[in-house]
């Protein structure tokens, strides 16, 4: 990336900038995203088509009338404006809001979202006034989404990394084939939350649904109320010191600290006999013994 | 994929046409193919009303005299009707092959209504003395519009858009379901049942009759099966979720109740509303939004979940 303008990534097309940025295919390691960050670029840790906005440009924009496509679109051009701060009212449970986002940004929906509400982001911090429909936050790789009411099913599918909160109660499947990251739950969550988990950490305050963490790989899960059952290859751990410190911390600052603290708090982690995530492929094996 | 709606009023009736119309509009992304409507309009004692539709949609452009054929099938329900001691108050053609009869009737009315569905291209879609059951090719706007749907008083409603995925996009198979011939029930479905052709003969072997291969047939038809035997609406759907498998959320209306049931695994949506005289519910909130703009706190029913609301 080194030497080429903003301008000149934008008129690449998709596969060109994939291969420049480092994207393969490895089979192996199971890495298929690496970023080679340019060391000349004054420490801007970010995509290198993202809009630099300043958080203190502030808009509100109505969306009753507007399509998903249109807010979204709209949203984009506010960013390539400069605005850093994005309050988006009357959302009325549109679907796809605030997806595939790269860049720092303070986005505010005033209302409730419906399905896949800001997926695929990278960067910015969200709130949610209302509550979202399903897949909220699938695939996030970094930044934080905050959701003042309750959410749907698969909350935080496949997400990578940042914090995904909701202070209210979640559907089914939390955090299902997540890969890092911090899924935060204010009240209860569903049946079969953590399925095939394989990073990352998830904090349930209120009681979980059936088979939790069924067939996870690794990671963790919280448990602050009752489990109705444990999926297969789930167990319970040791709440550590450290557990409690992180526990704290983080449902601190996400003002979701229960008057009793966190003693209660259940662990729970992967057996292991299912699977091994860290385990070497068989022709790795070869390289190395 | 498919759409369901539901909402119920209590204590009260309002244009649930109109709010049902804008709700399945809202989901018509998720099943473009037909919409459906069960209303609930205020019990007419003494009175039934009976929606038959005598051919296809698609039949009406093949030809071949269908038109001639039609008018005799009319005839035939009337005569069928007459024969049976039924009254006719009023009969309206809606469509080339719709049709909205108003009847008094003292007798029973299973073998009356078997009878009428045993003419050719003949099938009630509803009996009750307060459910209509609409539907037909296209989306709520459509429908609504062509039936009429947009001035309709009543209590409780429930709806459906369809996006046919394992029998064909015809009337026969679109949603709501009358669970016949238990009057003033019908079921509507998102899912798929997997123990569907075992069930099926279950209730074959009980003497029950199915018009379609559509899997969603089998609720209404286990639904009636349940409430003909004594067991309450509650219990129907409590035993559902054990007794059928698959992935399904369903909702079940009754002359005064409405009742959601959600499967073991939760895979199918729902999301719900409820205040102190309205609950509404639907498979995504941009539905519940259709109706009730202002904000509102809703959530998702959990696994293996059942409700049950009164008028």
């Amino acid at each position: 990336m080194a030497g080429m303008s903003d301008a000149e990534l934008r008129e690449m097309t998709q596969e060109e900038r994939a291969k420049l940025l480092g994207m393969t295919t490895e089979q192996l390691t199971g890495r298929s995203l690496f970023i080679e960050f340019d060391p000349d670029a004054e420490e801007r840790f970010t995509y290198p088509w993202a809009p630099d906005v300043d958080y203190n440009k502030r808009i509100e924009i109505d969306t009753d009338a507007m399509t998903s496509t249109e807010v979204n679109s709209k949203a984009r051009s506010l960013m390539e404006e400069g605005y850093g701060t994005l309050v988006v009212q009357n959302p009325r449970g549109k679907h796809g809001l605030g997806v595939g986002i790269l860049n720092r940004l303070n986005l505010i929906f005033d209302g409730s979202l419906g399905y896949f509400a800001v997926g695929l982001i990278d960067g910015p911090n969200v709130r949610i006034k209302g509550r979202v429909g399903w897949s909220c936050g699938e695939n996030m790789m970094s930044g934080t989404i905050v959701v003042e009411k309750n959410a749907g099913s698969t909350f935080g599918a496949a997400i990578r990394g940042g914090d995904l909160v909701c202070r209210g109660s979640v559907g089914s499947r939390t955090g299902i084939d997540m890969k890092g990251g911090t899924i935060i739950v204010g009240g209860d969550t569903g049946a079969l939350s953590g399925f095939m988990m394989q990073r990352g950490r998830m904090v349930v305050c209120g009681n979980a649904g059936k088979n939790l963490g069924d067939s996870m790989y690794d990671g963790t899960i919280y448990v602050g109320g009752k489990i109705q059952s444990l999926g297969v290859d789930a167990i319970e751990a040791e709440l550590t010191d450290l557990d409690r410190k992180w526990l704290t911390r983080k449902l601190s600052q996400y003002e979701l600290m229960p008057d009793a603290g966190v003693d209660h708090f259940t662990k729970i982690v992967a057996g292991k006999q299912l699977w091994n995530y860290d385990n070497l492929e068989p022709t790795e094996k070869k390289l190395i013994l | 994929m498919c759409g369901i709606a539901g909402l119920i009023h209590r204590g009260k009736h309002s244009n649930v046409g109109f709010e049902m119309t804008a709700m399945l509009q809202a989901l018509k992304h998720r099943g473009p193919d037909s919409t459906g409507f069960a209303v609930y309009g205020p019990p007419n004692p003494g009175d039934y009303i009976m929606r038959v539709k005598v051919a296809e949609a698609e039949d009406i452009d093949k030809g071949h005299g269908i038109m001639d054929r039609i008018a005799d099938r009319i005839v035939k329900v009337d005569e069928l009707l007459e024969e049976h001691g039924a009254k006719i108050k009023s009969k309206e053609q809606i469509t080339p092959y719709a049709l909205r009869y108003v009847i008094t009737h003292d007798g029973e009315t299973e073998k009356m209504a078997k009878q009428i569905e045993e003419i050719d291209g003949a099938e009630i879609l509803s009996m009750g003395s307060g459910l209509e059951l609409i539907k037909d090719l296209g989306d709520a706007a459509e429908v609504s519009s062509a039936y009429g749907l947009d001035e309709f008083d009543g209590s409780h409603a429930i709806g459906h858009t369809r996006m046919a995925t394992e029998s064909d996009v015809d009337i026969r198979s679109a949603h709501p379901y009358w669970a016949f011939p238990y009057n003033d029930v019908s079921v509507v479905h998102n899912g798929q049942i997997t123990n569907y052709w075992i069930m099926r003969r279950e209730m074959e072997r009980k003497g029950h009759r199915f018009m379609s291969d559509c899997d969603s047939e089998l609720l209404a038809v286990y639904t009636a099966h349940n409430l003909a035997n004594g067991v309450t609406l509650e219990e129907s759907l409590r035993r559902s979720i054990s007794e059928i498998d698959g992935v399904f959320t369903y909702l079940v209306a009754t002359k005064d109740q409405l009742g959601m049931a959600k499967d073991t695994m939760a895979a199918k949506p729902l999301v719900l509303y409820e205040s102190d005289d309205l609950i509404v519910m639907a498979s995504e909130e941009v539905a519940i939004r259709a109706i009730l703009p202002e904000e509102i706190d809703t959530y998702d029913p959990y696994d293996e979940e059942v409700r049950v609301w009164q008028a």
